[in-house]
């Protein structure tokens, strides 16, 4: 490209506020465009960041199942042999959702809790009806090292401040629920405005890959004075008057780390990730976010961090019934241009004596 | 006695889980008694840089800390325990740091996400034990909104929009800013040399 400018690392803040383009959450080489295109800069990094591809289990009883939009379980397995399997494979953390505590006022499965984490040593998450500090404080003894908060969040916001403020904001994840309203649409052909900024791999003529970075084209049409999204709570059983972009708003002030969004239109369908929805809430906050509902190939992890702007994607079924495996996922979008971590060949050091 | 430096708020608990599941123990150490007798220590750091450092100084473990450092006994500090290592921190500049290191701890300023929650890759500066076995552009578990500037001493950096300390050896004192207990086969590649020093 022959506009492209190279400037000190030091210019680029400023630049950024003239072009007023919003954040980035990678590094590696990227490049600002002005919104008419009239002014480039580029920038290198010497190292890269991942997207990360999380694995969910959701468990009830002790097992792991998987509801289409969570009603209808499946069996899919043992969460202690799924952990062991993903973070051999490549997973980049792992959640557990004890999806039957807020329906039935279930206590979370500590045991469970205890057992996968005593031989994982990624990034453990646990939720499902979190509803108090004590709550949180049990997982994270347990063996967690992030608690997700959901309905008692919504119920009670103060819920993320205390835990935030006893734990740490990287302790505390905010699992959103989102629903489209009735009276929202997303457009069919989205448009160059708007929409968070998103990261790709180029292969360099010299072989070495490079991140690059571009607009998502996304646009959500609504009526005046109204929010697309909507938050739902129990599972998606209950309507609340929260919206979710707001809501993903003050949850951030409040302490929150990162935000776990699923999508309950996309959810269960394996039709893809709802992009519109992670772009605009990915816009919306400054912390990570990770995309949740409606994997079903290995295209729709690619459009969800490249059009979706997210830093993590979760998915369930496409994993425990073996229709993927993590290593084919992450292979699959490093060819597509996704920063990944794909591990080399380091062997497990207590094997090796 | 392999000394797991406990001062209320360090994740003490899953750096314990992998010490053992590579073959060790380790003792939760904390107070000045028992961190004397220590041959060999870990100090996993957690949360807030002001009130970590107050913290050691009111269980008495500042002292003997300091002392540890110039023996030659080895040491490994981890996030917040390599943030230690420096003169102060932005996080909180009243307090003073172990100062082993040169230079003070910073806040990521700028375009990209805070913290730095998540997997970035090691460039390798130099050979040192610590790191043996994990090649250049290794990924690890990253989760910190501040970081140590790099320093002649920085034996791997990594670049989050700023390149910083990512692993730092001064004679026995070792320390990284990732999380080794979370970076899965680097990460307990990372331990196991340090345990087995």
């Amino acid at each position: 490209m022959s506009d492209i400018l190279d400037l000190e690392v030091s210019d680029y803040i400023v630049e950024l506020s003239d072009l007023a383009i919003g954040r980035f959450s990678d590094c590696r080489h990227f490049f600002l465009q002005s919104p008419d295109r009239s002014v480039t800069r580029s920038f290198n990094f010497s190292t890269m960041f991942a997207k990360r591809i999380i694995p969910c289990l959701d468990c009830k009883d002790g097992r792991v199942v998987k509801g289409v939009q969570f009603v209808d379980l499946r069996d899919a397995g043992d969460p202690g042999k799924l952990a062991e399997i993903y973070n051999h494979e490549g997973a980049d953390e792992l959640v557990m959702l004890d999806i039957s505590a807020s329906q039935e006022g279930r206590a979370t499965l500590m045991d469970t809790v205890n057992r996968v984490a005593s031989r994982l040593f990624i990034p453990l998450t646990v939720g499902g009806g979190v509803r108090t500090l004590e709550d949180a404080q049990r997982l994270l003894s347990a063996g967690a090292d992030k608690v997700a908060v959901n309905t008692a969040a919504v119920e009670t916001p103060d819920l993320i401040s205390e835990i935030a403020a006893q734990f740490g904001s990287q302790a505390v994840v905010v699992a959103i629920d989102a629903k489209l309203s009735r009276d929202a649409t997303v457009e069919d052909q989205p448009s160059l405005s708007g929409g968070a900024v998103v990261s790709r791999l180029v292969r360099e003529p010299d072989g070495r890959m490079r991140q690059s970075w571009a607009y998502p084209r996304v646009t959500v049409r609504r009526r005046p004075g109204t929010s697309p999204w909507d938050v739902v709570t129990y599972g998606g059983t209950h309507q609340t008057e929260f919206r979710a972009l707001e809501w993903a708003a003050r949850a951030e002030s409040l302490g929150a780390g990162e935000i776990l969004l699923t999508s309950m239109d996309a959810d269960g369908t394996q039709r893809g990730f709802d992009c519109e929805l992670t772009a605009a809430i990915s816009k919306a906050v400054h912390i990570p976010v990770i995309a949740s509902g409606g994997a079903g190939g290995l295209e729709h992890f690619a459009e969800v961090f490249q059009r979706g702007a997210a830093d993590a994607a979760l998915a369930a079924s496409i994993f425990h019934f073996g229709q993927h495996s993590i290593r084919s996922l992450k292979e699959y979008l490093m060819a597509q241009g996704v920063p990944v971590r794909l591990s080399k060949a380091v062997e497990n050091p207590k094997l090796n004596g | 006695m392999i000394a797991l430096l406990d001062y209320g708020a360090g994740n003490v608990g899953s750096v314990m889980k992998a010490i053992n599941y590579l073959g060790h123990a380790a003792q939760p150490v904390d107070n000045p008694e028992l961190l004397e007798r220590a041959t060999k220590i870990i100090f996993p750091g957690q949360g807030h840089f002001g009130q970590m450092m107050t913290a050691l100084g009111k269980r008495g473990l500042l002292g003997p800390l300091k002392k540890i450092l110039s023996s030659g006994k080895p040491f490994l500090g981890i996030c917040l325990g390599l943030q230690a290592l420096y003169e102060g921190s932005e996080e909180a500049p009243e307090i003073p740091g172990l100062g082993l290191l040169q230079g003070r701890v910073k806040r990521f300023e700028g375009i990209f996400k805070v913290p730095h929650v998540g997997w970035s890759q090691l460039e390798i500066r130099r050979d040192s034990k610590l790191l043996a076995g994990v090649p250049t552009d290794s990924f690890v578990y990253y989760c910190h909104s501040y970081y140590g500037p790099e320093t002649s001493q920085s034996a791997a950096v990594t670049d989050y929009g700023q390149t910083f300390a990512a692993a730092v050896q001064i004679d026995s004192v070792w320390a990284v800013q990732f999380h080794p207990e979370k970076s899965s086969e680097v990460g307990l590649t990372v331990l196991k040399n340090f345990l087995e020093m």
